[in-house]
Parts: C-alpha cells; sequence; structure tokens
C-alpha cells in the first residue's frame, strides 16, 4: 500500500509539473516535449487503476501521433516565437486570479459534499476485481454494449481525416497531370493539324 | 492510502492548468492547443478513477472516447493552424479576425 502512494504521488506530481512547463515553456517544442513527458504519467496512473489497455492506447495515439502531429508543425512553421510570447506576464494577473478561483471552487466541492457517500468512503482506489483480463473485459464490452458509439468513434475520425486533408491539400500551379478523359477522345481530326509553311519561315 | 478524491485533485489541477494555459498563451495558437489536450487528459484521469471506483468498465469506454475526440480535434485543430499560417504568415490569435467574428 505504500509502494502504491508512493507511485501515485511520483507519477502525479512530475505529471503536474510537466503540464506546468507546458504552459510555462518559452521554446514550443520543449512544450510538446513536456506534454509527453505528462502523458506518459498519465498512463502510469491509468496502469494503477487497471486500466492497462487505455495507458497503453494513451502512449501509442498520444505520444506516437498526437504528440508527434505537434511535433511537426512546430518544427515545420517558420514562426517567431519570442514575439508570441509579449503578452504572457500582460495575462498573468489576470490568469493567475482566474486559477486560483477555479481551484478554490474546485475545492469548495471536495470539502463540502463530505455528507454524500460518493466522498466519504475512504476505502482505497482498487482496480476492477474480475477475471478476465481489461483489455478482454473492454472488448466484450465495447463491441456489444457501445457498439454504436464504436462506430460513431469511426465516423468522428473519418470526418477528421478528410476534413484535414481538405484543409492543407492545395493545388499547385504548372504541374502537368495526365488527363485520361481527353487522351481517350482523340481522333485524327482534332489530333492532326494541317498547316501552310511559307518557303524560307518556320511556323 | 489513496482514495477517489486524490485523482480528482489531480484532474481538477491539470484542468486548472489547462485552463491557465489558454489565458496565459492567448497569442500562441499551438499551446491553446496542447492545453486542450491537457484539459482531455484530465477529463480522461476523472473517468478512469470513477470507473475503478464504481467498479464499472464503461468509465474506460468513454474515456476511448474521449481520446478519440481529442485526437480528431487536435487533426483539424493543427490543419487550420497550417492553412491560416499560409495565409498570413503568423499564428497570433488576435489576427485571426477574417470573418469579423
Amino acid at each position: 500500500m505504500v509502494i502504491y502512494s508512493l507511485t501515485f504521488y511520483l507519477f502525479s506530481s512530475v505529471a503536474v509539473l510537466s503540464a506546468l512547463m507546458v504552459i510555462s515553456a518559452k521554446n514550443p517544442v520543449h512544450s510538446v516535449l513536456f506534454l509527453i513527458l505528462s502523458f506518459v504519467n498519465a498512463s502510469g496512473l491509468f496502469v494503477l487503476l487497471g486500466a492497462e489497455f487505455l495507458a497503453m492506447i494513451l502512449v501509442v495515439v498520444y505520444v506516437g501521433a498526437v504528440a508527434v502531429l505537434f511535433l511537426f508543425v512546430v518544427m515545420m512553421l517558420d514562426i517567431n516565437f519570442v514575439k508570441l510570447r509579449e503578452g504572457f506576464l500582460q495575462y498573468l494577473p489576470f490568469g493567475a486570479l482566474l486559477g486560483i478561483v477555479l481551484v478554490i471552487e474546485l475545492g469548495i466541492l471536495f470539502l463540502t459534499d463530505r455528507s454524500s457517500n460518493i466522498y466519504n468512503n475512504q476505502t482505497p482506489l482498487q482496480p476492477i476485481i474480475s477475471e478476465t483480463e481489461n483489455t478482454k473485459m473492454i472488448g466484450q464490452i465495447l463491441y456489444t454494449e457501445y457498439f454504436y458509439l464504436f462506430q460513431i468513434c469511426g465516423i468522428i475520425l473519418l470526418v477528421a481525416m478528410i476534413g484535414s486533408i481538405t484543409l492543407t491539400l492545395r493545388d499547385k500551379g504548372g504541374v502537368k497531370r495526365q488527363n485520361i478523359d481527353s487522351q481517350n477522345t482523340v481522333d485524327a481530326s482534332t489530333a492532326i493539324e494541317k498547316k501552310k509553311v511559307k518557303l524560307g519561315e518556320g511556323i | 492510502m489513496i482514495t477517489l478524491e486524490h485523482y480528482l485533485f489531480l484532474g481538477a489541477i491539470i484542468f486548472t492548468l489547462g485552463v491557465l494555459g489558454i489565458f496565459l498563451n492567448k497569442k500562441n495558437l499551438i499551446i491553446i492547443l496542447m492545453s486542450i489536450e491537457l484539459i482531455l487528459l484530465s477529463v480522461n484521469i476523472n473517468f478512469i478513477a470513477f470507473s475503478a471506483y464504481i467498479n464499472d468498465i464503461s468509465g474506460q469506454i468513454f474515456a476511448m472516447l474521449t481520446l478519440t475526440v481529442a485526437a480528431a480535434e487536435a487533426a483539424i485543430g493543427l490543419a487550420i493552424l497550417v492553412v491560416f499560417f499560409r495565409n498570413l504568415g503568423s499564428i497570433e490569435v488576435n489576427k485571426i479576425n477574417r470573418l469579423k467574428g
């Protein structure tokens, strides 16, 4: 139990600190790397909670795809990041105030609701106890009870893919492409052009 | 002893940091997108903590849905960012006023 607690505090403190660095790092590349660190630590927490499949998905999808996508965009665009940070200190007092208010509100939510049985329960959080493993349990429920949800997830990803491709695709001028339709409809009258060439001159 | 509250506090702190990131980096669109990712991560932490708490796997399914939406949102957001940079040569949020909204 002590090891569980220590692991929780380790993962959560690193996750919070790296989340803090994400929003305060000077260089956006460092921001992306701290985002990756935060996600890896969150996936460690998911393992502690017994959600191994989601921990794996978090690493594969976020660290492997989304964060690398961010990294590509940050590195490909030629952006003056110093100029973009100009308003940081200007917004800091207002932002800090907002953050404090938000934390206090959330804290009040936890502190006042002691009477309800959710927060009053002091039992330690345990992974779901079951004979089947986590991935199998998710599979059993995902393809039966939540099948429509699963399909909608696929449609969302398809729409996102089509949307991002159509947004970023652009036609470059001056590229010669094959036009099969016009090639097939060629006949002798359009393909051959007769010209009278004068002697001693070109066309 | 780690209870549900610990995970909820962690989710609350990361959520607040995400909201704070949007406010502090008002000009940098990339950091704003990353802050949204942090907010969605905190939602995921809450989902999975409650899933373990009430001993029900459904929370993990909904965390997967959140992950899908987050990935789609990142892809579309970055595509818009690239198009915007191509047209204007900068990603300052204040300059996004083409639609006069």
